[in-house]
């Protein structure tokens, strides 16, 4: 079964982050709306264009009616996906198609979080399944620590292994002045971290900070006349193969594998032609995970492939360039801000600015490893 | 008329590990209305061996003098998988592979399946 999706048909038209880091004084609603705004302004468009919300927030189940209600405006569609922090991955497939069809027109997608300011604490409603709860797992901490404990004792992955990859996201943090974990790190500060749930530490987490992020799409004939250069959506899939990782079949292979595949086939794109991979780093074992899934690596090497320096600045395959979840932002949902980063590369407005990016992959993860969804994005001379 | 999942509750209740299994004797946990996958049913009942295997785990670290605990996830000689815990080890004692028993554990207001480490592997 091969995928329909209007590749190119439909671009990112604006784009913006807010609030990065802590933003003391503000509710979630207020940073949201302060980067929709802001996004929709890099457009060159206004609140009255927008005729269809995407939003998932942390503490409002309904948050597509308060979004509609706090703009002031009467969306003709209104997509409140809950997939976790991949929601937005899965936003951009269901605003491509709408778009495509003519149901909509413009879409604006959106999240954010004061989790850090107001609680300091993952800000969730979600927690263990009454399966799971009665053992306690932190939550969702402990399920990413039983796919860690597995893939070391499957393929020999280290607790060094994991410290590459927080390595290298702190390494490309601290040339982003946007980044909030800009501090030098070391190996040994990685290894000597509090452990948390064997054998995940503090240092193999990611942060827990504010911010904001929105981006604006519409079909892409109409983004050539707006502000930016368009950032073609070239490929978006979602794959859902669990909830409790418990009912994963193999703890160490994700639905990347599935949605990866499926985004870069509609994209018509091979991974030598993918310039930057931004991935969602919630642990430094889902780095590992998705480098192998999407096929980066093979099953079992992405230990290797992180302590060989790929990912870091000067290697092979650029990874989280503005920092990742580690060490840039983490607002309890990521997904969102990978594709951002992986616009800002295509239009050449990256802190860590590569050369001669035309083609991004953004990977989205939500819950326990559950939910996982690929986004392909181009430069127009991709179409 | 009640679900399996009360079904399931009230045996535990009464100290019984039940599993359900589809027509090819494949076991399905936790219990459904119906085979994943398929949608056939209703799932017949049977008696869980309660025997399995370490497929991995987890020391959750908490603040002296609290002591930290395991979380396991146990692959059930039927086929099923479920969390659980592992009493009787320390840290550094539990290990993948290892072969394991489950029993029911009704000290607590909600009965609770837990295992122990078996002789052979102990």
């Amino acid at each position: 079964m091969s995928d329909a999706f209007p590749r190119g048909r439909t671009s990112i038209a604006g784009l913006a982050t807010y609030g990065i880091g802590e933003a003391p004084g503000y509710t979630a609603m207020e940073l949201t709306a302060k980067a929709g705004l802001m996004a929709l302004d890099d457009a060159g468009l206004m609140l009255a264009d927008v005729d269809a919300l995407y939003i998932c927030q942390p503490d409002d189940f309904f948050a597509g009616l308060t979004f509609a209600e706090y703009l002031g405006i009467h969306p003709r569609y209104t997509d409140n996906n809950r997939t976790g922090g991949s929601a937005f991955m899965s936003h951009v497939a269901s605003a491509a198609l709408a778009l495509d069809a003519g149901y909509i027109d413009c879409a604006l997608i959106a999240y954010g979080s004061n989790q850090r300011t107001a609680g300091g604490k993952l800000s969730t409603p979600m927690t263990s399944n009454r399966w799971d709860a009665p053992y306690k797992p932190l939550f969702p901490l402990t399920s990413y620590a039983l796919a860690t404990q597995r893939h070391m004792h499957e393929y020999g992955t280290t607790r060094e292994h994991l410290a590459s990859v927080a390595l290298s996201a702190r390494a490309w943090a601290t040339t982003n002045p946007e980044a909030f974990a800009r501090d030098p790190l070391t190996m040994d500060d990685c290894l000597s971290a509090r452990m948390i749930s064997t054998p995940i530490s503090r240092a193999d987490c990611c942060l827990v900070t504010d911010g904001a992020a929105a981006i604006v799409i519409t079909r892409t004939d109409r983004a050539r006349d707006l502000a930016k250069p368009p950032v073609p959506v070239l490929g978006a899939a979602a794959a859902a193969w669990w909830n409790s990782i418990v009912q994963a079949e193999d703890m160490t292979v994700t639905g990347a594998k599935e949605s990866g595949a499926r985004a870069m086939a509609m994209a018509g794109v091979t991974h030598a032609d993918i310039g930057t991979a931004q991935l969602y780093d919630a642990f430094t074992i889902n780095t590992i995970l998705f480098l192998e899934d999407l096929g980066f690596c093979g099953k079992g090497e992405g230990g290797p492939f992180v302590a060989s320096g790929a990912i870091a600045p000067g290697g092979s395959l650029p990874v989280n360039t503005n920092g990742g979840g580690l060490s840039y932002c983490h607002p309890g949902m990521y997904g969102l801000f990978t594709m951002i980063e992986g616009a800002r590369q295509i239009r050449g407005e990256a802190a860590n600015q590569l050369s001669g990016i035309d083609v991004a992959l953004a990977h989205g993860n939500g819950g326990t490893l559950s939910s996982q969804a690929t986004v392909i994005l181009g430069s127009t001379a991709t179409l | 008329m009640s679900g399996p999942e009360s079904h399931w509750r009230e045996a535990l209740a009464q100290g019984r590990f039940l599993l359900q299994r589809n027509a090819s004797g494949e076991a399905v946990f936790p219990p459904r209305v119906m085979a994943p996958g398929t949608g056939e049913g209703p799932l017949d009942w049977f008696e869980a061996s309660g025997q399995g295997t370490v497929y991995s785990y987890s020391w959750i670290q908490r603040r002296p003098p609290e002591q930290s605990y395991n979380v396991a996830v146990i692959d059930l000689d039927e086929g099923a998988r479920l969390m659980s815990r592992v009493e009787g080890v320390i840290e550094g004692e539990l290990a993948i592979g290892q072969r394991v028993a489950a029993y029911v554990d009704r000290s607590a207001e909600q009965p609770i399946i837990l295992f122990r480490l078996m002789e052979e592997t102990a």
